[in-house]
């Protein structure tokens, strides 16, 4: 198998979960808990409790919908504005789950562990995930994307419970400084997991054109943006083959 | 600021709901269309390409028009930072922490030299 990580040589899935846990301290590990710190100092500031943030953080489990529940109740928007914007932003959990699960195809397995491992899908997971799991034998995938989604999760709930004790202490620019991290964090590991020219240009055609969408059609904006971005970068992959 | 949520096991129930209802489903229905798909499929690659774009879509959209407090720091300081991660990225050798952290310290160092002059 081509760049197989040497631990998962002969791993047992014990091994290849413990595996998965420890890139919960690795970069992409330590940049999910400041951005969780960013959404732990948002909760207070929305004057939401502490249980609230690590609610949102376990059952809903995915940044940026949870930024986006907590900015629009802030904002006073009705729960039907708040369940259609959370669900626009979390449409791109399906053809996540899709490509991913491939990778999670574990014949041993039971089902029930695989449907249980798609909560755990959500934009840092998904990167280490897709970076991850094409390298190591089919049979510790499921176990060690189980690992990185626990481990994730951790990170994200211990950063977000942390954000809101500090929360009073940090000053705003600080805690701007925090929220962009989210931003910065996903666009640069979407670069890393974009590979081929294809994806490469998916990604400059869905930063570009989601703002101009913006602007015409708030609502479906993203929707827009990444089936045409995604779409026209794929028909363009086909022509160059 | 308030959201009007209430402490108690009510303002729980919303956002259980708002879990339930608008969030966790996307994932099932995932589940259930790509259980018959394989990694190398034409149709995976597409999937692929679309999910990308969506997530540099959010990510455009955040930095561009955020929500809460990063609205605070004008839109150019917010792109002049994110064009500073990606620098300190390349050059760094595709380092997360220094693309991340470069993009973090610039829009506080902007913000500080443009509230000092």
């Amino acid at each position: 198998m081509l760049d197989q990580p040497a631990w998962s040589v002969g791993a047992t899935r014990t091994t290849a979960f413990a595996r998965g846990l420890t890139v919960m301290v690795s970069t992409p590990g330590a940049v999910l808990f400041l951005t969780a710190l960013g959404f732990g100092t948002l909760v207070r500031d929305a004057g939401m409790t502490m249980g609230h943030a690590l609610f949102l953080s376990l059952v809903m489990y995915a940044l940026p919908a949870q930024v986006m529940v907590v900015d629009q109740l802030q904002r006073g928007a009705t729960l039907l504005a708040v369940a259609i914007a959370v669900t626009l932003t979390a449409v791109r959990l399906l053809p996540m789950t899709v490509s991913l699960l491939p990778y999670l195809r574990d014949k041993n397995s039971y089902v029930l562990p695989r449907i249980l491992a798609v909560h755990f899908i959500a934009i840092t997971a998904w990167i280490e995930g897709n970076r991850r799991l094409p390298h190591i034998p089919e049979a510790l995938r499921l176990s060690h994307f189980y690992g990185i989604g626990l481990g994730m999760m951790a990170a994200t709930t211990v950063g977000s419970v942390a954000g809101y004790l500090l929360a009073a202490q940090l000053p705003l620019l600080i805690q701007a400084a925090l929220l962009f991290m989210t931003p910065a964090y996903f666009l640069l590991s979407t670069l890393a997991s974009a590979v081929t020219r294809r994806d490469q240009l998916a990604v400059v055609l869905g930063g570009a054109l989601a703002p101009l969408l913006y602007l015409w059609l708030p609502s479906l904006d993203l929707l827009i943006a990444g089936l045409v971005g995604g779409t026209i970068a794929y028909l363009c992959g086909r022509v160059a083959e | 600021m308030s959201t009007g949520l209430h402490d108690g096991y009510g303002g729980y129930l919303v956002l259980l709901t708002i879990c339930a209802v608008a969030h966790e489903p996307w994932r099932w229905l995932g589940f259930l269309l790509g259980r018959n798909l394989s990694a190398d499929s034409e149709m995976f690659l597409w999937v692929r390409a679309v999910a990308t774009s969506l997530v540099s879509g959010l990510v455009m959209k955040l930095v561009v028009f955020p929500a809460g407090t990063l609205a605070t720091v004008p839109l150019w300081m917010r792109i002049v930072a994110l064009l500073a991660g990606l620098a300190a990225y390349g050059v760094g050798r595709s380092s997360l922490a220094l693309g991340v952290g470069g993009a973090s310290v610039t829009l506080v160092a902007l913000q500080l030299l443009h509230d000092a002059l």
